[in-house]
């Protein structure tokens, strides 16, 4: 509980949905602690390949991330906003930020 | 598909229809029975003037048959204009007011929103899991044309979900049952059966003479054709998608402004500019789904469906109604097993370089009509796995001989404990029905990752592999695909002692294992 309180670290919430949960060991939330370098406050694009190389213990990465970013078919929303409206990767983390990836379904 | 169960499908096909025609019947001798009814009444109640009218009296004993001839015309014509004012003289068929009497006296639809859905027409493509409650929702509310896609035909494993069609109709095509249950639910709706599959040289002129469209398909190269030609024909869409326990909904171009007018609403490219990758889709047959969440699915596109058609037409000084922070562009997202259920994502607006629906559009109707957008090739597909070679791989017939006979390779007696065989599905269909003495290591365990903290785990499996070195091995799934990687990763983890053990893969699988092997092997 400690780490919470961090100041060279920020505290977000992630998020899985439409089955991406299933990579990362059925679990639908995870709470994340992401360090800081220095002033630098880690941004979306350090979240994602944290989650990739760190957390993830399936070796289908690419059902996640393909050329250095999340693969296509994936929503990256931010505090229920769709990424695109926030600046895309490059957002910088907030303490206590929602963060949500939702992989598309096709089923019907 | 066997004979025996042709000839019984299709006797029960006619049992169908025949009981359809019977009530076509009943209903054909009702209608009838009214209309004599009706004819009935109106000669008595020329009879009662005729009787009891001081008038019809004097019509009847004191006047010239020529002049009376002349009042009783007058008087039919002034009954037939009374007739026609009564047509006329309220907006909804008398029928009408009842059918839909609940719906009506709500303020959000009300007379003009039931009139709007009368003179509306929605075209459902995918008449399935979503498509089936959406049908029988915009059927049931009174949309004057509802047109169903659909080039299947009803199958057994469709039933616990697409709820318009019965066990009696299988092998029926879907347009077909779908009309036979949304007739019966509501014979007032015109519909329109278009029994092929949509194609991007079919879809402009299957499309156009709608005014709304429910994509309810389930592959990503369809709901990239479908958005496409929404967009080129200026045509909201509501698009629904369903897995397993959850469901996703987007309105999509609406309002369907022109190309490049930021104030329309985005379409599927402004949203998902590039495909998944095809070895990320998962069907409902791979990964399985759970009727009532497609089936909320399909009743939330009806309901957005009615909440476009009904919606305040641009004001009479043509002042549009501004879509309410509500109504601007949003992902529904539907969990069954998460708290909250629902959840509402706020999506972008129209992509400034959109390939469909900005003013860099390269998707044209040209494009389209001439077949030159291949989406099936866009959205890519996977090839089946084909990693081992021939003598990694062991058809089920050898197999079947390894299990009952002596084995063809190394002429050991036939005995379950000569080898072991490994069975990669998934545990929760592990469990519904296997092998005798096959033991189930889920191919999500085999492909795992060896980290520092799962490697305990890990080496259970494989340590037990192990410790029977000398057995060879055999490995088995559903379809025969996740068998041949799992092949190759045991021979990863050395399992096969550089090449002493024998690790295979049996081809085709459970499959092929039911239809060479074992019939009465359970198909799911």
């Amino acid at each position: 509980m400690s780490e919470e309180k961090r100041k060279d670290a920020v505290q977000v919430t992630v998020e899985f949905s439409g089955g991406l949960e299933m990579l990362f060991e059925h679990q639908r939330k995870l709470q994340i602690s992401m360090a800081k370098k220095g002033e630098e406050v880690p941004n979306v694009a350090e979240l994602v390949s944290h989650l990739c190389n760190d957390v993830m213990k399936d070796s289908r990465k690419d059902l996640f991330v393909l050329d250095g970013t999340v693969r296509p078919g994936i929503l990256v929303l931010i505090n229920d906003a769709d990424w695109e409206l926030e600046g895309e990767d490059q957002y910088e983390l907030q303490e206590g930020d929602n963060i949500l990836f939702v992989s598309t379904l096709h089923g019907g | 598909m066997t004979t025996v169960s042709v000839v019984e499908s299709l006797r029960q096909q006619i049992a169908t229809c025949e009981t359809q025609l019977g009530y076509l019947r009943q209903q054909l001798a009702e209608a009838e029975h009214l209309q004599q009814q009706r004819r009935l009444r109106g000669e008595e109640s020329v009879r009662r003037t005729t009787d009891y009218d001081p008038l019809a009296h004097d019509m009847s004993y004191g006047l010239s048959d020529d002049f009376r001839s002349e009042i009783f015309a007058a008087l039919s014509h002034a009954e037939e204009e009374q007739q026609e004012q009564s047509v006329q003289r309220w907006p909804l068929d008398r029928t009408e007011y009842k059918r839909y009497g609940r719906q009506l006296i709500m303020p959000e639809i009300g007379l003009q929103g039931q009139l709007r859905l009368k003179n509306a027409s929605v075209l459902i493509v995918g008449v399935g899991g979503l498509g089936c409650p959406a049908a029988a929702y915009l059927v049931g509310a009174g949309v004057g044309t509802v047109g169903l896609v659909d080039g299947d035909v009803v199958e057994e494993s469709n039933l616990h979900r697409q709820i318009l069609h019965s066990t009696p109709r299988i092998g029926m095509t879907k347009v077909d049952s779908a009309r036979v249950a949304l007739n019966s639910l509501n014979p007032n709706v015109r519909l329109i059966s278009h029994p092929t599959r949509l194609s991007p040289e079919s879809a402009i002129a299957t499309f156009q003479p709608y005014d709304l469209v429910l994509d309810c398909t389930d592959t990503p190269a369809s709901r990239y054709l479908i958005s496409d030609t929404c967009v080129l024909l200026g045509k909201p869409l509501v698009s629904a998608s369903a897995l397993r326990t959850d469901g996703q909904l987007m309105v999509l171009n609406n309002p369907p402004r022109a190309k490049g007018d930021g104030s329309g609403g985005p379409c599927y490219r402004c949203v998902f500019p590039k495909p998944p990758p095809p070895e990320s889709v998962v069907s409902c047959g791979d990964g399985g789904i759970l009727g009532p969440v497609v089936g909320v699915m399909g009743v939330l596109q009806a309901l957005e469906a009615i909440k476009v058609i009904t919606a305040e037409q641009p004001g009479v000084n043509g002042n549009s109604v501004r879509p309410t922070p509500a109504d601007s562009p949003s992902l529904l997202i539907f969990s069954a097993y998460a708290n909250p259920m629902f959840r509402s994502i706020r999506l972008r607006a129209r992509k400034p370089k959109c390939a469909a629906c900005s003013t860099q559009a390269s998707v044209t109707p040209d494009a389209l009509n001439s077949g030159s957008l291949d989406y099936v090739q866009f959205c890519g597909s996977i090839n089946p796995v084909n990693t081992l070679s021939a003598n990694e791989r062991i058809s089920v017939d050898n197999y079947a001989k390894i299990r009952m006979e002596v084995n063809p390779f190394t002429g050991m007696e036939p005995s379950r404990d000569s080898h072991i065989l490994v069975d990669v599905r998934e545990k929760v269909q592990f469990d519904l029905c296997s092998l005798d003495g096959s033991i189930n290591i889920p191919f999500s365990t085999v492909s795992s990752v060896l980290t520092k903290e799962a490697s305990e785990v890990e080496s259970k499996w494989a340590s037990e592999l192990r410790s029977h070195s000398d057995k060879p091995i055999f490995v088995l799934c559903r379809l025969g695909n996740d068998s041949q990687l799992t092949v190759k990763r045991m021979k990863e983890l050395g399992l096969d002692n550089g090449g002493q053990r024998w690790i295979g893969d049996i081809k085709g699988g459970l499959r092929a294992w039911r239809e060479n092997v074992d019939n009465d092997f359970p198909e799911y």
